[in-house]
């Protein structure tokens, strides 16, 4: 469904499913999509934001809710559920996480819970929501966030700020400067050397975390809208469904990878050489 | 695709629901699961523990019932002594009875039959001697044969 003016073509739909709702400040006060065109960084992805923001949400308000009701008796079905998975991020904190740190282990099931439900979006149909949203006199939306870069980077940028934080306390600053400095070469000439090559390591961590999850939910996307740009409605569902099922094991991997490396590299952060 | 403000946004909120769910997320849940746990390992060791008591208390059980079984089988043996005691005792004190009374019946027939005999000796001698006065009333007079008379009484 293009939005209004632009000629619906397959270009035309790919284009549009792959554009954001933006909002901006200009002269003229807050604006919108068409006007924002030039604003520079300083524009939001306000659907992006607002999907996040609300998975968020919804996802800490049910846990919260199955918190404060927990027992040690025999429990619901939800809370069962919501159990598991704690114990789950539990386990692979324990497992992978060497050192003591409160944070991690909370850190972790945000990290895959919220992924989780934001990659979830993906699965649904990829013209409902837009279309209602079209509808409504909302030009562009884009539901799945993590298809936008911007959130990615957002979340993959904050881990690298833990990275750095924690680097320098357990190790000190000296100790963080002699470990991009003194490895892997261990002699005062080669320290140009392994300061390259460290630097290049540790911003290859958010970088490619934040890459790797959306170049897959990304390319997932757009295998969706493909289907649907390409093969008439009575056949779409010959490839969206083959599709669909193989990308519930994608969103729940990309999920799992991205709470797992955080973790690895928290647990790294924390080692002393 | 170009990296704006959104970034910062989506830092933000990560930030805050992190804290959020580290907070008031984490840890009553952890604290339900870890009672559970607790809960759990308690129960288990609860049913190891009353097993070995019912392994003890059946252990004993057994060893009551041999003993009183031995005990039962102790007053049984003691009860048949004191019965075939107390049967030789009756029977010889009714051996002893029986005698006594056989021995008093025979003093008694011996008794009865000495009078009976001195009776009859009496009154055969007073037969005799009216039978000898009838013959002598005939020929002699009584007093000149008193004397065979006496004779013949003396020799019944």
């Amino acid at each position: 469904m293009a939005a209004q003016g632009e000629e619906l073509t397959v270009q035309g739909y790919i284009q549009h499913h792959l554009t954001n709702a933006t909002m901006c400040t200009t002269e003229n006060g807050i604006s919108f999509n068409y006007a924002c065109q030039d604003a520079g960084f300083w524009t939001w992805h306000i659907d992006s934001l607002l999907f996040a923001v609300g998975l968020g949400v919804l996802f800490l308000w049910a846990f919260y809710k199955v918190g404060q009701k927990a027992t040690a008796g025999v429990p619901g079905k939800f809370q069962c559920f919501v159990e598991i998975l704690v114990e789950f991020v539990d386990g692979v904190v324990r497992d992978s996480f060497h050192g003591r740190n409160a944070l991690i282990a909370p850190l972790g099931l945000t990290i895959f819970v919220w992924v989780f439900l934001m990659n979830l979006m993906d699965l649904v149909p990829v013209d409902f929501v837009p279309h209602a949203a079209v509808l409504m006199g909302i030009p562009y939306l884009k539901i799945v966030p993590t298809t936008d870069l911007n959130m990615t980077l957002g979340l993959s940028l904050s881990v690298f700020a833990l990275i750095v934080y924690y680097s320098i306390k357990v190790k000190g600053v000296s100790g963080f400067v002699k470990e991009l400095t003194l490895q892997p070469f261990n002699h005062w000439a080669l320290i140009p050397v392994n300061f390259v090559l460290e630097t290049v390591t540790l911003i290859a961590k958010p970088i490619s975390l934040a890459l790797r999850l959306f170049g897959n939910l990304y390319a997932g996307e757009l295998i969706f809208i493909l289907i649907a740009a390409l093969l008439p409605w009575w056949a779409q569902w010959s490839m969206s469904l083959p599709w669909a099922i193989f990308h519930i094991l994608v969103i729940v991997l990309q999920a799992f990878i991205f709470m797992m490396l955080t973790i690895v590299y928290l647990s790294m952060a924390h080692e002393d050489h | 695709m170009s990296i704006n403000a959104t970034l910062l946004g989506q830092a933000i909120s990560f930030a805050l629901f992190v804290w959020f769910c580290m907070k008031f997320v984490w840890p009553p849940l952890m604290k339900a699961i870890e009672e559970r746990q607790k809960k759990i390992a308690d129960g288990l060791a609860d049913a190891s523990r009353a097993e070995k008591a019912l392994d003890l208390a059946q252990a004993k059980a057994g060893d009551q019932l041999k003993q009183a079984k031995e005990q039962a089988a102790e007053i049984i043996d003691a009860a048949n002594k004191r019965k075939n005691q107390i049967v030789d005792e009756a029977k010889q004190e009714a051996e002893a009875e029986r005698a006594k009374i056989i021995a008093q019946g025979q003093a008694e027939v011996e008794a009865e039959r000495n009078r009976a005999k001195e009776e009859l000796r009496k009154q055969l001698a007073i037969l005799a001697v009216a039978g000898a006065e009838k013959i002598i009333e005939r020929s002699v007079d009584e007093a000149a044969n008193a004397d065979i008379v006496d004779k013949l009484v003396a020799e019944l």
